[in-house]
């Protein structure tokens, strides 16, 4: 063998790089977009420690890659992924730290999801003050997208019940953050999408209760304009309400839907409380009309997931909540606010082509308008969304914030390999509408923003003002995902 | 780190991504063209810079990666292949086209000839897609390609390693096959009849020669189909049924 020369070494073409470490390939896995629209290969890292985690970020610099952050892998498009990369899934930090029952403070390590949270605090008469319409997520994750719920009009992003963190920087040292204490990281960690640092600990307020069940009223509207009138007149005296939208409803209709709207049980409205409260009595049913296991609900969704099946169901809905009114009823919490998980894997009803959301915020005096372009635009584009759900915000002080005093309405778009390309350019007229009416864009959804667009709303400050803290907290780009490489490319 | 970073991707606008490893010329290089013609993201692994360089100008911006390297270097392979993987930010699609087939008399039994010959045809591609291999298993997808010949059929008078290192290659395909069809992944074996390349200037006698561009067009068509095995042309099979069921009694006889 020795005859063999030996050539200069390889890709000459390619520049002189660094010589990369190999990591071994038993780490790499697919991970995908919650809606399952992409998907890529990373090197996937489960930390159970600081110290772990701090070794997987000394192993990435060794390595020559970057690190994206993972939670319960919810978000709609490309916020956890980090292709080709490290991913870190803090899933397995998930301890409780410290709770107060008398206090309803909690301490508690970033990988405790929703769910784990809720059955923690629940018999103690606490709720989480933010509840996203899926209980997988985790806390981590919904700091770092500053997640919302249906009351987010009342208690504003999750972000406003932190009172602190702990936060571990790309160099390993960790800093802990509050309103007083580096307020400034503070302001940008939450809503910063996993870019500044990882979340170790997070200390957050739980909502007292005196039920495990709430008082809920639902009733059909007929347009948009019906809907905006309900939310005026109601958000004042509930604690929730949400709409949802048949977004296939044009003409006079345009708009028409649902409305729910739901109450906290005040002190001694429910005789049985510790009842209400217990775990046992807080479950979405086994059974769908006590025959069809959940976990194949999706299949049966599967041929409804169609322009004709879509119009038949929102139909079909629509007449019923016109016949019978108004109706009011008492559900357990769960019931209310974990529809998506209500069928386990619902998304999959999409077919192969997944699913993106487009969910714009608008501010409340432009919203009419631009919220009846967008629903028409859809449907002149042949492209409508067959789940539309509407909610009503309050502007927050975090940096990167998308919330507004008004509006938002999140839309679900099937995607299958003929609309991609139409579908894209439908989302780029979208952008502008949304634009043009002053409203802005939520990371833990987002599929398709553009630089440009993101500038545009956030404004160069705001964007100076997060690279400035991203190159304190992170000076070498360390912390990375496909979304900040797509959203906010280094010119 | 920045430099090392994959390509922007975005979530509705996909782009399916190719290694072709002998990329310089010959089918190689039509395959890089008709890949890039599609769309696709090519990395073009091969030794001559110069022919890479032109590959790459030939195509649409960015389309074509060249890679300047020898596939008999095989430990240079597991770097590379990492860098490509990053540089493409995925793969979908790998073909192996190295081949070298120098001039053999009958008489002529020169190791380093030999040797030369299965380090390209065969140790090369182990190599490059035993990478591919461990990464579509795990990624539970992705197709792998092998580029073989009608002369891995039998060992004949002419050219006794070349035959070996394509009957070698042949069986190691199948094995690949049976090990990660079970996994997603498709393995084909591309066996071409004489093609209109640098390969063939050391042929006797040829018939049904096709250019590389038409031999490229039906491996993809191959590839696209997800087939197993493919003959380029299809005519091939016959040929190769009928070399393969002759008895060795005749078949000895025979002066190709």
């Amino acid at each position: 063998m020795n005859q063999i020369k030996t050539k200069p070494p390889l890709a000459r073409a390619e520049a002189n790089r660094a010589t990369p470490t190999l990591l071994p390939t038993d780490h790499l896995e697919e991970v995908r977009a919650w809606g399952g629209v992409t998907s890529s290969l990373s090197y996937v890292y489960r930390p159970i420690t600081a110290e772990a985690l701090h070794e997987v970020l000394l192993l990435a610099r060794r390595s020559g890659r970057s690190v994206g952050l993972r939670g319960g892998g919810n978000s709609y498009g490309d916020a956890a992924m980090n292709t080709e990369n490290i991913v870190v899934d803090i899933r397995r930090m998930n301890r409780i730290l410290d709770w107060n029952p008398e206090t309803g403070r909690i301490r508690l390590e970033p990988g405790v999801t929703l769910a784990e949270l809720w059955q923690y605090v629940l018999e103690d008469g606490w709720w989480p003050p933010v509840a996203t319409g899926t209980s997988f997520t985790t806390m981590g994750g919904s700091a770092a997208m500053n997640v919302h719920g249906k009351n987010a009009y009342k208690a504003g992003p999750i972000g406003d019940h932190i009172i602190e963190f702990d936060l571990m920087l790309a160099s390993g040292e960790t800093i802990t953050c509050s309103r007083e204490a580096n307020s400034d990281v503070f302001h940008a960690a939450i809503g910063g999408f996993g870019m500044l640092g990882i979340f170790t600990s997070l200390t957050m307020q739980m909502k007292r209760i005196y039920s495990g069940l709430l008082d809920v009223e639902t009733c059909a509207r007929a347009n948009l304009d019906e809907m905006f009138t309900y939310f005026d007149e109601n958000t004042g005296r509930s604690d929730y309400v949400v709409g949802w939208i048949d977004s296939l409803a044009g003409g006079k209709a345009l708009g028409q839907g649902d409305v729910h709207r739901a109450n906290y049980l005040p002190p001694g409205e429910d005789p049985t409380p510790a009842q209400t409260l217990r775990l046992e009595n807080q479950h979405l049913g086994p059974n769908l009309f006590g025959v069809v296991p959940r976990s194949i609900i999706w299949v049966f969704m599967q041929p409804m997931m169609s322009d004709v099946g879509v119009r038949f169901v929102n139909f079909g809905k629509h007449m019923l909540g016109s016949v019978s009114g108004v109706k009011r009823y008492r559900q357990p919490h769960v019931q209310f606010h974990f529809l998506l998980d209500y069928v386990p894997e619902f998304k999959r009803a999409y077919g192969p082509g997944g699913l993106i959301q487009y969910q714009p915020f608008i501010p409340k005096e432009t919203a009419g308008d631009a919220f009846r372009d967008i629903l028409s635009l859809c449907q002149r584009r042949g492209l409508p969304n067959y789940l539309t759900v509407l909610k009503r915000h309050k502007p927050d002080d975090f940096l990167m914030t998308y919330a507004v005093d008004g509006f938002s309405l999140a839309m679900d778009f099937r995607v299958t390999s003929a609309n991609r390309q139409r579908l894209t350019w439908l989302t780029r007229e979208l952008d502008e509408i949304v634009l043009a009416a002053g409203g802005r864009f939520y990371f833990a959804k987002d599929s398709t923003l553009r630089p440009e667009v993101a500038r545009a709303y956030l404004g160069d400050e705001t964007i100076a003002r997060f690279h400035e803290l991203k190159h304190r907290c992170d000076p070498d780009g360390l912390l990375q995902t496909d979304l900040w490489r797509r959203v906010f490319p280094q010119s | 780190m920045s430099e090392n970073n994959p390509p922007i991707n975005r979530p509705l606008e996909t782009q399916r991504r190719a290694i072709v490893v002998g990329a310089s010329s010959g089918l190689g290089a039509a395959l890089a063209r008709r890949l890039a013609a599609r769309g696709y993201r090519v990395a073009a692994v091969a030794r001559r810079e110069a022919e890479l360089a032109a590959l790459r100008d030939s195509a649409g911006p960015g389309l074509i990666c060249p890679y300047v390297h020898d596939v008999t270097e095989t430990e240079q392979v597991p770097l590379l292949f990492d860098q490509i993987t990053r540089d493409l930010g995925g793969l979908d699609l790998i073909i192996y086209a190295a081949a070298v087939q120098p001039p053999v008399k009958l008489n002529e039994y020169d190791f380093a000839k030999d040797e030369a010959m299965i380090r390209t045809n065969l140790l090369g591609a182990i190599a490059w897609l035993n990478q591919a291999a461990a990464r579509f298993e795990r990624a539970r997808a992705g197709q792998i390609v092998g580029i073989s010949s009608i002369a891995g059929d039998r060992g004949r008078v002419g050219s006794p390693v070349y035959n070996a290192g394509k009957a070698g290659l042949d069986t190691y395909l199948e094995a690949l096959r049976n090990r990660l069809s079970r996994h997603g992944v498709t393995v084909t074996t591309i066996k071409p009849g004489f093609i209109d390349t640098e390969l063939l200037k050391n042929a006797a006698r040829t018939f049904w020669v096709v250019s590389p561009d038409e031999a490229a067009a039906l491996t993809l068509a191959a590839v696209d189909r997800r087939r197993q095995l493919a003959y380029v042309p299809p005519r091939w099979r016959l040929v190769s049924l009928a070399v393969r069921v002759m008895p060795s009694f005749v078949f000895r006889r025979l002066s190709f």
